[in-house]
């Protein structure tokens, strides 16, 4: 199985860059991933990766995008708490792509 | 290919969720914790119901880490969660009750103090009204 | 409201506990294995009889007859419906509980 090397390292991952064990994440890792996904890391984006990690050991699940909007509408303002402004930060989707970079499954559903 | 489309703007039903079944045991339990989950998605009312072995749902301290299934006892969290996120935002227009009957708890020798999320605990006749005045009822 | 029961009552408490949950006066329809419960003769009889004089009792003709269970051993009150009959039940009713 391929894997990221981070820091001498070896954290593997699916074929679709999906980390496979989420306990093995860290921020190196995070931004090793964000790199090869061609996003540059803006504090906005951090939270959304905090948020979903946060999220994910509380619940077991990554949460419904309309739940992340309203955390980021919480922390940044009404101007940045929407699906539009996640896309701009996750140009591939908040869903999918924040959840690789945060080191969760990739996620089954679409809310 | 033909379009779905789906007119759910203003549409507002209240829903409840039957949960009848012990987890683990058999998919039933994960189905309906994951239609209720699609249902917060569309801000619809809802009734997440735990009766008969369905209130072993929610029982404290699970581990399936022998199993090597997931536990997904902290995903009810949500429920808890988006009911209490509900109910303190005024612009959002959705009820969530979360209620477990009585009967069933007490048979399975079980209080309140047992289930990992707040409940409201119905006798059988009051639970019997809140079926009534339901708009759908999945079973599960 | 019309509330569906599936299962055999010497299996599972789906019986039992649409009995207890079902409000006075609603509709109940016995179908698949929930057919058993329909006939006299058995440990189930008693109670059915008794939510037949406070419910509208229903049971799914054809699934008594593939197992063989005769109209005449039918107890009193329960009304037997046909695929269309199901249907018109659904459709007069303002949902529908399945008891699973």
């Amino acid at each position: 199985m391929a894997a990221y090397n981070v820091n001498g390292n070896d954290i593997e991952h699916d074929e679709e860059g999906y980390i496979t064990d989420v306990s093995q994440w860290n921020m190196d890792l995070a931004q090793i991933i964000a790199d090869a996904e061609g996003l540059d890391m803006t504090d906005e984006h951090w939270a959304v990766v905090n948020f979903l990690r946060e999220y994910y050991n509380e619940y077991q699940i990554a949460p419904a995008v309309r739940v992340l909007v309203k955390a980021i509408k919480k922390q940044f303002g009404p101007e940045k708490g929407s699906n539009k402004y996640l896309y701009e930060l996750f140009p591939y989707g908040p869903a999918k792509q924040a959840c690789k970079v945060a080191g969760l499954p990739k996620p089954t559903g679409c809310v | 290919m033909t379009e779905v489309v789906f007119e759910i703007e203003g549409v507002k039903k209240v829903i409840t969720f039957l949960n009848r079944k012990a987890p683990y045991g058999t998919i039933y339990a994960l189905e309906v914790l994951e239609s209720v989950l699609i249902t917060a998605a569309f801000e619809q009312h809802a009734n997440i119901v735990f009766v008969d072995d369905g209130v072993y749902q929610i029982k404290k301290g699970q581990d399936t880490a022998a199993l090597e299934m997931k536990n997904f006892l902290p995903t009810y969290g949500i429920i808890e969660m988006e009911k209490e996120d509900a109910d303190e935002d005024e612009d959002m227009d959705m009820n969530w009750r979360i209620i477990v009957e009585k009967e069933s708890m007490e048979a399975r020798g079980l209080t309140a103090d047992d289930f990992k999320i707040d409940v409201e605990v119905l006798s059988s006749a009051e639970l019997a009204e809140v079926l009534e005045t339901s708009d759908a009822v999945i079973g599960g | 409201m019309l509330h569906t029961v599936n299962k055999s009552p010497f299996e599972r408490n789906s019986l039992d506990s649409c009995l207890r949950l079902a409000k006075k006066g609603s509709a109940i329809l016995l179908m698949e294995d929930g057919v058993y419960a329909a006939v006299t003769g058995t440990t189930a009889t008693d109670k059915m009889a008794s939510a037949a004089k406070g419910n509208s009792v229903y049971v799914l003709g054809p699934d008594m007859s593939a197992r063989g269970l005769a109209e005449d051993q039918l107890i009193d009150g329960i009304k037997v419906v046909d695929y269309e009959g199901f249907v018109d039940l659904v459709a007069d009713n303002d949902g529908v509980t399945p008891w699973l």
